[in-house]
């Protein structure tokens, strides 16, 4: 055996506070002239293969209050269940998307492609999903979660069968609307506290 | 490429809610978070090529006016290394920062402080580490200012971080604060994170090699993401 070094402890979070957008989301806050490139921030592009969906919804405070500074980021694999850089993966799909509660409304909506079930290199096989992270004033530390879908297969899913409490479960199950269209609300505490992961 | 993360260290970060940050009172999740070993989501993340960064994307001095009038307030450089937990560097990490102004005012539709926007300054800056995972940026030393949460409480200088490493579960948003500043202890959003040197790793210390006669002070901020374990294709793999 070798001694292995002490690891480094992970540097700490601090909240994003309320002007995330400057930093993050300048085109759409006043900032668009900084940058010639704009970061790309949508999670999939045209000609990309598979079911084009939109997920729409909100974040809640636990007095039922709509957040209007969220900002939140998904990351997914492509319909085949492939993520980028993986051999044979779709390169009209990014993965990665970036967006924001609106600052009236609250309301967040991105369009992306449904994602494919994934495999882990020890087999497992995860249902679709996309991994979500959320910052806002008064989040200390960035939260994850995960969005699945209601009308997918999601038996055995790893983490989905982790949570004992099948009430609890649904928090994490995007409703279809029709029309490819899909509601996602986020509940940061209350009776409808989504379950959110140590990742 | 797909080596499992070390898991996260929860004492190494801020508790979700203390009650002298009135924000993180009613947004604090109050059930635990649900332990898991990382999976394929957190193991990959979106790249980002550093044909993104046009030459004055780092210098927050210049690229708002692009580069006709500098902003107004001490020129400082911030740099420094990202490094995984093995102290290995990440190249090509993207890092996007934003702050307010030298009078502590941010561009910001929603910022309604009485001190003024400086014409001269946007407040946002990008990299992109290089090979070893160094990066730098140019920018003015933001002002403190006051926040509507306990009477009287003020932020003490800061710089917001925003940064990718090769993984989505190595996201990370924080600050950086300036050694000296004697605000930094009597901040609720500092005191959030419960370990003193936690804290200390947040507080970039005056960096006197870095700066430049006549020219600008410098700081330096190292920042820590999370590293994949050890296995035993280490010597195959380069970094993540
Ligand atoms: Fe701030």
């Amino acid at each position: 055996m070798t001694q292995t070094p002490p690891l480094l402890r992970e540097t700490p979070a601090q909240t994003s506070g309320p002007y995330l957008h400057i930093g993050c989301l300048p085109v759409t806050n006043g900032l668009s002239h900084v940058y010639d490139t704009p970061l790309p921030i949508e999670a999939a592009h045209a000609g990309a293969k598979g079911e084009w969906i939109t997920l729409q919804g909100s974040v809640f405070d636990g007095a039922g209050d709509v957040l209007l500074d969220a900002m939140l980021e998904s990351w997914q694999a492509d319909a085949a269940g492939l993520y980028p850089g993986q051999a044979g993966a779709d390169p009209a799909l990014s993965g990665f998307a970036r967006f924001a509660s609106d600052g009236e409304t609250g309301a967040f909506s991105m369009r992306t492609i449904k994602p494919g079930a994934t495999q882990g290199p020890d087999g497992a096989r995860y249902a679709p999903h996309l991994a979500l992270w959320i910052v806002a004033r008064g989040i200390t530390a960035g939260l994850n979660t995960r969005i699945y879908f209601a009308d997918a297969d999601n038996a055995d899913d790893p983490v989905l069968s982790q949570i004992a409490d099948p009430a609890r479960a649904q928090t994490l199950l995007a409703q279809p609307l029709g029309e490819g269209v899909y509601r996602f609300d986020i509940h940061l505490q209350g009776d409808n506290e989504t379950v959110f992961l140590d990742i | 490429m797909t080596d499992r993360l070390i898991p996260r260290d929860r004492a190494s970060h801020p508790v979700l809610t203390i009650p002298e940050y009135r924000s993180s009172v009613r947004r604090a999740p109050t059930q635990p978070l649900l332990s898991m070993g990382s999976t394929p989501a957190e193991e990959h993340g979106p790249r980002f090529g550093h044909s993104l960064i046009g030459p004055l994307d780092n210098n927050l001095i210049l690229n708002w006016t692009r580069g006709d009038a500098p902003a107004l307030g001490e020129r400082i450089l911030i740099h420094g290394r990202i490094t995984d937990q093995h102290g290995r560097g990440v190249p090509d990490a993207l890092i996007e920062i934003w702050q307010a102004n030298g009078a502590g005012r941010y561009r910001h539709v929603k910022d309604g402080y009485h001190a003024p926007l400086d014409p001269n300054f946007g407040g946002c800056g990008r990299t992109i580490t290089d090979e070893t995972g160094g990066y730098s940026f140019m920018t003015i030393r933001p002002g403190a200012y006051p926040w509507p949460n306990r009477p009287n409480d003020w932020r003490p200088m800061h710089v917001h971080f925003s940064v990718f490493g090769h993984a989505f579960g190595q996201r990370l948003v924080t600050q950086m604060y300036f050694e000296g500043d004697p605000l930094i202890d009597r901040c609720p959003i500092v005191a959030t994170i419960q370990d003193r040197s936690q804290i200390d790793r947040l507080v970039a210390p005056l960096d006197m090699a870095a700066a430049k006669s006549m020219d600008y002070l410098a700081y330096k901020f190292d920042i820590v993401l999370r590293g994949k374990r050890q296995t035993r294709f280490e010597n195959r793999l380069e970094g993540l």
